[in-house]
């Protein structure tokens, strides 16, 4: 491994060297089949479906039409609380473009009850506390979180109509 | 039935931050070395496997087909394998079939990474890693993936969060040694250093995390008459493993990689080892962020579930270790470099480097006979594991 | 030790499935596959999905791929080519020794993707051709006047291809494009690129295929139905499009390949029939010739006489090829193995030939590739 190729380039370089600019356009629309549909459905009048296998006894959330273990279609439609438990949470100081972030973001993976063990959904938490310290002292993997939901008037049949999760007593 | 698969030869360029080369360039090159060290023309070439993260870092739809003039395929057969961060190590499984299988007997294996070309961050490129319908919505950042698993995995083993940053510490120092490496990546750090880097997000910290680089690896592998024809040191792939668990990420307990169990358990099984503990003598797991090296390392049965901070503590993963296995003795992504599907292939290069006694400065202590490269790639889902040996 | 195909499964093609999420399709080829095959997933060694990225608005897609096919847990990778070449990996790692069962799927939404011409021009050169902002379909239209040109063809012989596909489309029945529509007719159509007309293209469609690949052990459970994988092969030429000659070199590597582990020597009487990507109706007359199903310069008089026809002497796309059942992207290779095995297993109803022996499929990968695959097939049993 000798006499290795490549040319590094440093910040001014890098601007100096020739580039070439592509902003892609392609646009997608996904038909979303349909549990999803029915999930999204149910989240725009506030609540939370999710699909029970009656051979594995799974409750499954996001819920899909066939159990990917039993592997047969699954059996019943079963709606969960609008609170449980968090599994595991970050504190994001960065945006997705690597910016910092001047108040914290809190991605978690909640199981709500109902669900059966570690069958979580990605959402974020709020109302936690604004700095690392408060949120640390305010939240933990086990901490029992509710749903709080956009008003009626605003939902729109997105994961987005529940706001975020709160951490409550 | 199964032929016999040997390395004849690597090539690599360096790991950069940015690369004035353009993906077909860096290909090039890394494909350039390996058939020299081979000693073979690409016209003696059967087949190319192409190897490489998404489409979406530079911007090009088909880039397997896109790179393929880069990597020595006009006019050939050429596949390219895609099992996302697990691509690199996947390469070599996916040339070891092709030629294993006996529908080929020369096989040159390129993976190619430029990053540096997605604006205004490559991060940016992995958005679209998640679900489109339930996960895209909540303006979603690759960081949060990471950052959940590592949460799970330190709460449910009680690690402390400096025994995590003692991983980037020893693959920093050990990537001062390697040729590819920048000067950045790797580098003499303390673990206050690390926990003093900024969180990006708790519990990781920036210089946990792999940086963003450019850069190509390849190996030319063919079968046992071409191997032996041809060199007097054959390195052989003794195994490989694959495994990819289910898509829906949160509905798995985070704190162990089960995918990488089953895919080790099927290399170990293929090379038929019954004690990888005594059995694997230097061990390449995939470390995009530091605590990934130890939840690896547990995933391939080389430590019990939570120990493996532990043993890092003893120094049981150092690469001068008498008693242990040397892990990452290149570096890893830590010290070399994160060009995705070439850092994954690097890892298997380092262990080809190593069972030779080629790695230089890096060469372990103790006597090796057998290696094991592994990666791992889409949501925290797929494992991918090769054994090579002397 | 042999390799056959003992399943297969289908979600049929369509113009639109919006009712369906692309994961609810593949479940429901896969659950057809798996009970053609008589066999559960659980016993499946190994999985190979086909797809790419921008086609799916996924970054690295491979992660949505185990749940719907039943291979949680399992050995599962992607390829990122048309569905013939992800049956090579299928095969090869059968051939090891180390595997038994393996299973292979492709799908298609490509109605999900709004503006096609933005994908296909992520597939060009960011330098040198992309700038130029013209719409992609333009290297159909340079390659078709070079194919015709260097053939002394015209318009009029590439026309006779989607007359005839649309044709037996609609004597099968079951492809959604079947016509009857005059060669002229087709001229008429509007242009794209010159030469190349709206109807020389064949319409997107989306649709999922499941295969079930086994060895010769598992495969001689079957009393019936055991199709045979003879030989196959797979091939790039260069993605430079300025090199391309009109000549579909993608599918020569291939098929020597192919036809060398087959063991064939004179295709055209060893080949009873042959299911050939037309995604552009040019492309059916190219790469008949690249497969060397006719010599160079001849497959358009040949096609003219009906040598290609249902009834000819080997006939090619028999339900109906891309022309009729539409463009599945890198699923067409799946749908024509698909059909390539119901009409071996005479069970292609209308469009049934006469109890054929040995069928070769050949896929390309579609704007802006030049690579392909080639599966010659035969009947045991």
């Amino acid at each position: 491994m000798k006499n290795l190729e490549g040319t590094p380039l440093d910040q001014e370089s890098f601007e100096k060297v020739v580039k070439i600019e592509w902003k892609p356009k392609i646009e997608y629309e996904w038909d979303c089949g349909i549990a999803i549909s029915k999930f999204l459905e149910g989240l725009k009048k506030g609540y939370i479906l999710a699909r029970k296998c009656n051979v594995c006894g799974r409750v499954l959330v996001p819920p899909r039409m066939f159990c990917e273990l039993c592997f047969r279609p699954n059996d019943e439609w079963v709606t969960l609380s609008d609170e449980g438990e968090i599994l595991t949470f970050s504190v994001c100081f960065v945006n997705w473009d690597a910016t910092r972030r001047e108040k914290p973001e809190i991605p978690a993976v909640i199981r709500l009850y109902g669900a059966s063990p570690n069958i979580g959904i990605l959402h974020k938490i709020g109302e936690a506390g604004d700095t690392l310290e408060e949120i640390l002292k305010n939240i933990d993997i086990g901490t029992k979180v509710k749903a709080v939901w956009k008003k009626e008037e605003e939902r729109e049949g997105a994961i987005t109509d529940i706001l975020y999760f709160k951490p409550i007593k | 039935m199964a032929r016999k698969v040997g390395i004849l030869g690597a090539g690599i360029t360096k790991f950069m931050r940015r690369a004035k080369e353009t993906g077909k360039e860096l290909a090039f090159e890394a494909a350039k070395h390996a058939l020299e060290e081979a000693g073979m023309d690409i016209n003696e070439i059967d087949c190319v496997v192409i190897s490489t993260a998404p489409d979406a870092f530079d911007g090009v739809h088909m880039k397997g087909d896109w790179l393929s003039d880069g990597a020595g395929a006009k006019k050939k057969p050429f596949m390219r394998s895609f099992v996302g961060g697990g691509s690199g190590v996947f390469s070599i499984i996916h040339g070891w079939y092709l030629v294993s299988s006996g529908f080929f007997d020369k096989c040159l294996i390129v993976a190619e990474e430029k990053m540096s070309s997605c604006m205004p961050h490559p991060q940016g490129a992995f958005n679209s890693i998640y679900d489109q319908f339930i996960e895209r919505p909540l303006g979603v950042n690759l960081l949060w993936i990471f950052s959940l698993e590592m949460m799970r995995y330190m709460k449910v083993h009680k690690i402390p969060l400096e025994t995590i940053a003692l991983v980037a510490v020893k693959n920093k120092k050990n990537g001062l040694d390697h040729p590819c490496t920048q000067k950045g990546i790797s580098g003499e750090y303390t673990v206050n250093d690390i926990l003093n880097s900024e969180i990006i997000a708790y519990p990781v910290h920036r210089l946990m995390v792999s940086p963003v680089t450019d850069g190509a690896a390849a190996m030319v592998i063919a079968a046992e008459h071409e191997v032996k024809r041809r060199t007097d040191k054959p390195i052989w792939i003794e195994g490989v493993g694959f495994c990819l668990d289910t898509s829906y990420w949160t509905n798995r307990d985070l704190y162990y990689p089960k995918y990488v169990e089953y895919a080790a358990r099927m290399a170990y099984e293929m090379a038929g080892i019954k004690d990888p503990r005594k059995e694997i003598h230097v061990v390449e797991p995939y470390d995009p962020f530091a605590y990934k090296e130890l939840h690896h390392l547990e995933g391939l049965l080389l430590a019990d579930k939570g120990e493996a901070p532990k043993l890092l503590e003893k120094g049981f993963w150092d690469r001068d270790t008498e008693n242990g296995i040397p892990s990452s003795p290149s570096g890893g992504l830590l010290g070399v470099g994160n060009p995705i599907a070439a850092a994954g292939l690097m890892r298997v290069i380092e262990i080809y480097l190593q069972l030779k006694g080629e790695a230089g400065k890096r060469q372990v202590k103790r006597e090796i006979k057998r290696g094991l490269a592994q990666a791992w790639g889409d949501l925290m889902q797929v494992g991918t594991v090769v054994i090579l040996s002397k | 030790m042999n390799v056959y195909i003992v399943g297969m499964g289908i979600s049929l093609p369509k113009k639109s499935s919006s009712e369906f999420s692309f994961r609810e399709m593949i479940y429901e080829a896969a659950i057809k596959a798996y009970k053609d095959a008589n066999i559960e997933p659980k016993n499946v060694d190994i999985f190979v999905s086909v797809s790419e990225d921008f086609e799916e608005g996924t970054s690295i897609f491979d992660e949505y791929v185990p749940d719907q096919l039943g291979a949680v847990l399992k050995p599962v990778h992607t390829i990122c080519a048309d569905a013939l070449t992800g049956l090579v990996s299928i095969y090869s790692l059968i051939k090891t020794g180390h595997f038994k069962i393996g299973v292979l799927e492709a799908h298609s939404k490509l109605s999900n993707v709004k503006n096609h011409s933005h994908l296909f021009a992520m597939g060009l050169d960011p330098v040198y051709i992309r700038p130029l902002e013209v719409n992609p379909y333009f290297i159909a239209g340079l390659e078709m006047a070079m194919f015709l040109d260097s053939r002394g063809y015209d318009e009029l012989d590439a026309a006779f291809v989607v007359s005839k596909n649309k044709s037996n489309a609609l004597t099968f029945g079951r492809s959604p494009f079947g016509t009857t529509i005059t060669p002229e007719e087709v001229l008429f159509s509007e242009p794209v690129s010159e030469p190349l007309k709206r109807l020389d293209i064949s319409p997107n469609a989306d649709g999922a295929c499941v295969f079930v690949i086994a060895n010769e052990e598992v495969a001689k459970e079957r009393k019936k139905d055991l199709i045979r994988i003879l030989g196959l092969g797979f091939g790039g030429f260069t993605p430079n499009i300025e090199m391309w000659r009109g000549d579909a070199e993608y599918l020569e590597v291939a098929s020597k390949k192919a036809y060398s582990m087959a063991g064939i020597k004179n295709p055209i009487k060893e080949i009873d029939f042959a299911e050939i990507d037309d995604t552009f109706s040019y492309k059916e007359l190219q790469h008949i010739e690249a497969l060397s199903l006719s010599r160079v310069g001849e497959s358009a008089e040949l096609l003219k006489e009906g040598f290609y026809d249902l009834d000819g002497e080997l006939p090619v796309n028999t339900t109906g090829g891309n022309m009729g059942n539409g463009n599945l992207s890198l699923m067409n290779g799946a749908r024509s193995l698909y059909d390539a095995v119901l009409q071996l297993r005479g069970h292609a109803g209308n469009v049934q030939l006469l109890d054929p022996e040995t069928a070769l499929v050949a896929s390309w990968k579609g704007l802006p590739s030049a690579s392909g695959a080639v599966v010659i097939l035969k009947r045991e049993g």
